[in-house]
């Protein structure tokens, strides 16, 4: 039997995040192909209660850390818990969701266990026995596939474009992982969080993102794109045009220097379609076009596009996808 | 303040991506190599605490002979001096070897900061600077859109999913900056001129005493099997000349029962 695949679930503020249950369901098909079992680590403070929620994605064990130390994230702390299981049940394939956590934790991990990592992928194959992972390099404008040597292997997986499978139920043994880690020797701590947006979802973990570029003109016509984007449940971006000019928070900023996006729906909204844009949104599942300009590069893969003036479709096009939903 | 920043040499962001022969690289034909623009933030951060607070700033680099150029970039915008490791025993390490590299040449000058970018644009790793945190047994805080240090304490804002997580700690720390901390300068005239009589000291794999077999194509527990475009998009259906109304009825239309995607 190859050795178990390891999956980290993630939790804030009690709550399981869904990108670590995508990361759970590929960790199910990843052990199957490697004809080896399936262990998830769920860490944080108040998981216990949570620890069902893992049950329909079929781990055969779970090991549970539950520790108020891990409920705000704690570099050293969670890089110490995620080695000490790896260790505990001799794991040779580490899986992460690519959050900002994930994306942080992974590889503080790895260099204590001196393990290979692959960020942010988006394919994973077992061949031959072997994990062969896909990875979006230079934002997107190409794809590389990494092969590994050497055990363990970690892989962050990028949230959004892992199905969530349910699997057959399982009734997995839950063992506690004691967290071996004296918090006076924490350097670093995080003290607390700052909901910065509010309500709204990150442009990072929506599966629709409505975003702004040039043609929005100033800060106050975002109010169309966040409209849009409220209707549709999804979140509000914008191109590096309208970041760099200050109509908006880079926060927002989707493409090469901004974050890259997979959701299943991304309208573009008076974005021309430079390449660093498209760069961070051309894997969407289905692009819509908005521009006044016919010749944009953005229309040459929209799936769907309309050529006219934003300032005329968005508030109609609004009203259309709350009549769909019956918000109006 | 002894304040360290760890740069990566890469294509320009608007490179257009061909693939070389060998079908697992970049063709470098006609490609721009720049600091990574996430470094150049790095890079900002250092100089500005330092031009607050005293000290000395020094560059890093991993790569051959044409990184010097990126190193000379740097010492015009500011920097003291630059370190420049060399060796062909570098050439193809990953994320595991070029922490390696830079923690041997780091580990020995004890510096108060070491500043990296949060990703190189073109890997887009993000793996370096909690790896050579990790090996310098350092704390780390990546993606940092904010920071105030006041003596030895620091407080750092990191950017998470809609929100920012406020970290407190104690130098020395490995910080990485991300788009938000602040707004690179660009190089002076007489910075340009001051960096040609600045130091770019070359350090190889023997003074480092780094072993052959933990660098290099040797070392990496990770390696491109294969490098391709990414399946190319066709346009779809675009509509043109219709009422905004009409338009905006039709797209819904198609999104809800062509796409299915609301």
């Amino acid at each position: 039997m190859a050795q178990d695949v390891l999956v980290f679930v993630e939790s804030r503020g009690g709550q399981i995040k869904r990108p670590s249950l995508e990361a759970l369901s590929e960790g199910r098909r990843v052990a199957a192909a490697l004809g080896s079992h399936l262990v998830a680590l769920l860490a944080g403070s108040g998981t216990e209660t949570k620890v069902s929620q893992l049950f329909p994605l079929g781990p055969d064990r779970i090991l549970l850390a539950d520790d108020d130390l891990l409920g705000l994230y704690q570099p050293e702390a969670y890089a110490s818990l995620l080695a000490e299981a790896v260790r505990r049940i001799q794991s040779g394939t580490v899986l992460l969701s690519a959050t900002s956590l994930g994306r942080d934790l992974g590889p503080r991990a790895a260099a204590k266990l001196d393990a290979g990592l692959a960020a942010d992928c988006t394919h994973v194959e077992v061949t031959n026995g072997e994990l062969v992972v896909k990875r979006p390099v230079y934002s997107g404008k190409a794809l590389a596939t990494v092969r590994f040597s050497g055990s363990p292997v970690f892989v962050t997986l990028r949230p959004n474009v892992f199905p969530l499978r349910s699997s057959e139920e399982t009734s997995p043994e839950i063992e506690r992982l004691e967290l071996n880690f004296d918090p006076a020797r924490a350097r670093v701590r995080a003290v607390r969080v700052e909901e910065s947006v509010g309500a709204e979802q990150d442009v990072s973990e929506a599966s629709i993102v409505v975003s702004g570029g040039r043609a929005m003109k100033g800060p106050e016509n975002f109010a169309l794109i966040r409209d849009l984007a409220q209707a549709l449940g999804g979140a509000m971006g914008a191109s590096r045009a309208a970041v760099d000019a200050g109509w908006i928070d880079h926060q927002y900023q989707v493409g090469q220097t901004g974050k890259v996006v997979s959701p299943n729906l991304y309208i573009a909204c008076g974005i021309s379609g430079a390449i660093q844009h498209l760069a961070g949104m051309s894997s969407s599942k289905v692009i819509v076009a908005i521009n006044k300009d016919p010749e944009a590069p953005v229309f040459k893969l929209a799936d769907y596009g309309i050529v006219g003036d934003l300032y005329e479709i968005l508030p109609k096009l609004t009203e259309e996808v709350r009549k769909l939903k019956g918000q109006s | 303040m002894r304040i360290a920043v760890c740069i990566k040499q890469v294509p320009d962001t608007e490179t257009k991506v061909r693939i070389a022969a060998d079908g697992r690289s970049l063709d470098e034909t006609g490609v721009t190599f720049v600091v990574s623009p996430y470094d150049e933030i790095a890079v900002e951060e250092g100089l500005r605490i330092k031009e607050k607070r005293g000290g000395e700033v020094v560059a890093f680099s991993v790569g051959d002979e044409r990184v010097s150029t990126s190193l000379r970039t740097v010492l015009a915008l500011g920097a003291d001096r630059a370190v420049h490791l060399k060796d062909p025993a570098f050439e193809n390490s990953d994320a595991l070897g070029l922490s390696r590299i830079l923690a041997a040449a780091l580990k020995p000058e004890a510096f108060d900061l070491i500043l990296f970018g949060k990703q190189a644009v073109g890997t887009d790793r993000g793996q370096l600077g909690p790896r050579v945190a990790e090996l310098l047994d350092l704390p780390h805080v990546g993606v940092v859109v904010r920071l105030a240090l006041e003596g030895d304490r620091f407080t750092a804002h990191r950017e998470v999913e809609g929100a920012q997580e406020v970290m407190e700690g104690g130098l020395p720390v490995v910080l990485t900056a991300q788009k938000g901390l602040n707004e690179p300068r660009y190089a002076s005239l007489k910075g340009i001129l001051a960096a040609k009589k600045k130091e770019i000291k070359v350090l190889t794999i023997a003074e480092l005493g780094l072993n052959p077999s933990m660098v290099g194509s040797a070392g990496a527990r990770t390696r491109w099997e294969k490098l391709e475009l990414p399946p190319a998009r066709t346009a779809g259906k675009i509509l043109k000349g219709m009422d905004p109304g009409e338009a905006a009825r039709e797209l819904v239309r198609l999104l809800r029962e062509e796409a299915k995607v609301i």
